[in-house]
């Protein structure tokens, strides 16, 4: 089993019934790589990001996360990676100390810590005079800043990331993208789910998902090559309605 | 005109919030009209006025020349409204849900099966199912059906293409294309600044302001600016050394590419190699390009 990355996951697979959700997927994620996962609705992402973040076990197959078994240590895998997810980040009617004061305790950090790491993120975000303020006052493309510096207050080596950028506006959309880029840069694995299909360019690597199958996985200059494109979205186009 | 909007202002807590400040704009007879704009830009309050379901604090709108306030019972039944959160009922099926609103409306699904009939081929082998059990695309699809059971002049779409993946979106855009040509004037909303190019006017909005009203093509061509679309090896290094550029008035990443704009309109491309060779970059590709709307919602922003 290879233990130097981030994720390893080899014919994981989910049925619900008679119908394979997620059909014997197989990849491996290196530590600090950005990773794009990509598919149309329903093929599958959802069912499998559950199963390696530990909520959901799979049928059959094996995945370890930040190096452990999402099997058998599935408590270990969600304590020690982040998620944002566009649909819940952060409480709305939490202010964002308090947000960030609830997010530190569910994952053990201390008074202190919480107390540091809190008001590191207030100076690197600038938000110092809305501390105060429920988040739910806030501008989309600031909860949506706020919720990835929440996801990595407990340092996790893999943060996941349900389209995170959804809904909000292009100069937001490009600086959280920065935030992913620097995030990465000090080794954090980022895994990324999104419909934007030039965010997937920003992607190391890129996977896309067929009817429960990964259909295709490259680097995004690799996978134009393959099918002869001349973006990402006419890949996905070209895989996706085949 | 179809749709009239004449400085609708709507503000909420007490004027904390101000949701929509001095919005105008009109829609023709027969338009695709795209109103373009992220998430808490005001996009939903403009339509939940045009649907009378809500009252603007002041201004004037007009859907097929009935006040939305005075005329609401005429408005409520001639359009057609998809709100951004599915509203049907979970627990009815697809048919069950079909035939309540068409009961609503005072007419049956063979009535008007010729309008929905692309669109309800597709979820007819599940209209057995409950709405709730739906995948997120066919909760659209049924969503725009019960939207267009009573043959609405007047469609409203709020953000019917949130969240959905590219290859649906394409396929949902073709079918506002067909509705359009059977003679029905739609007003769509969206995130996805991609979508505009697909309208036939549209209005940039922001912050509850209107950045601009015009057709994609027209609101291209007023960019004030040189543009080029430049790659390099090192990607994250371009976007360094061009923000530290002097003649440099904006840098965005867009996909594999980085947008750079200058406000000198002499500067030229082997300019701006030679720059970026002195840098050290290396496989710099360059090519002067024209904007798309993100480019322009950026600079106006």
């Amino acid at each position: 089993m290879n233990t130097d990355k981030s994720i390893w996951v080899k014919d994981l697979t989910k049925k619900f019934g008679d119908f394979t959700a997620v059909d014997a997927i197989s990849f491996e994620v290196g530590k600090g790589e950005i990773f794009g996962f990509l598919g149309a609705n329903g093929a599958g992402k959802t069912t499998a990001m559950k199963m390696l973040i530990g909520i959901s076990k799979p049928t059959s197959g094996a995945a370890m996360v930040a190096g452990y078994d999402v099997f058998h240590q599935a408590d270990l895998v969600k304590q020690n990676i982040g998620y944002m997810s566009q649909k819940f980040a952060l409480y709305d009617d939490l202010t964002i100390k308090e947000n960030a004061r609830f997010f530190g305790g569910i994952y053990g950090l201390t008074n202190t810590e919480i107390k540091s790491k809190t008001q590191q993120l207030i100076t690197d975000l600038g938000i110092q005079e809305v501390v105060n303020q429920n988040v739910g006052s806030l501008p989309l493309g600031w909860k949506q800043k706020l919720a990835f510096s929440v996801a990595l207050l407990h340092e996790p080596k893999i943060v996941f990331l349900d389209e995170p950028t959804g809904g909000v506006d292009p100069i937001t959309r490009r600086q959280f993208w920065e935030m992913i880029y620097k995030q990465a840069h000090n080794g954090t694995t980022i895994f990324v789910t999104t419909h934007y299909m030039d965010e997937a360019e920003y992607c190391d690597r890129v996977s896309i998902m067929v009817d429960g199958r990964i259909d295709a996985l490259d680097t995004p200059a690799q996978l134009k090559k393959q099918f002869d494109a001349e973006s990402m979205n006419e890949v996905f186009l070209k895989l996706a309605r085949k | 005109m179809s749709i009239k909007i004449e400085n609708i202002s709507k503000s909420y807590n007490k004027g904390k919030v101000q949701a929509l400040q001095n919005i105008s704009f009109e829609v023709q007879p027969g338009e695709l009209f795209g109103l373009i704009g992220p998430d808490g830009a005001g996009k939903t309050t403009l339509f939940r006025i045009l649907t009378t379901l809500l009252i603007a604090d002041s201004g004037k709108a007009s859907v097929m020349n009935k006040d939305v306030v005075a005329d609401y019972k005429y408005i409520r039944n001639q359009v057609g409204y998809m709100p951004g959160k599915f509203s049907l009922y979970q627990d009815l099926t697809v048919e069950e849900n079909l035939n309540f609103f068409a009961t609503i409306f005072g007419t049956t699904l063979e009535e008007n099966y010729d309008l929905i009939k692309d669109i309800y081929v597709q979820i007819e082998p599940f209209k057995t199912r409950r709405a709730g059990k739906l995948s997120g695309g066919m909760k659209q699809k049924l969503a725009l059906s019960c939207a267009l059971i009573h043959k609405p002049e007047v469609l409203f779409l709020d953000e019917p293409t949130t969240g959905v993946d590219p290859v649906s979106r394409k396929e949902f855009w073709e079918m506002l294309k067909r509705l359009q040509q059977k003679g029905i004037t739609i007003l769509v909303s969206t995130p996805y600044m991609d979508e505009a190019a697909l309208c036939d006017r549209i209005a940039l909005i922001k912050d509850g302001k209107i950045l601009k009203t015009n057709t994609p093509e027209q609101i291209a061509q007023d960019f004030p600016h040189a543009l080029f679309a430049i790659r390099a090896d090192q990607m994250y290094q371009l976007l360094s050394d061009l923000k530290a550029y002097p003649k440099t008035y904006s840098v965005y990443p867009f996909g594999e590419y980085v947008h750079f704009s200058s406000d000198d309109a002499t500067l030229t491309g082997i300019e701006i190699i030679k720059y970026l060779t002195s840098k050290g970059h290396q496989n710099v590709v360059i090519q002067p390009i024209k904007p798309d709307i993100e480019d322009i919602f950026m600079e106006l922003s």
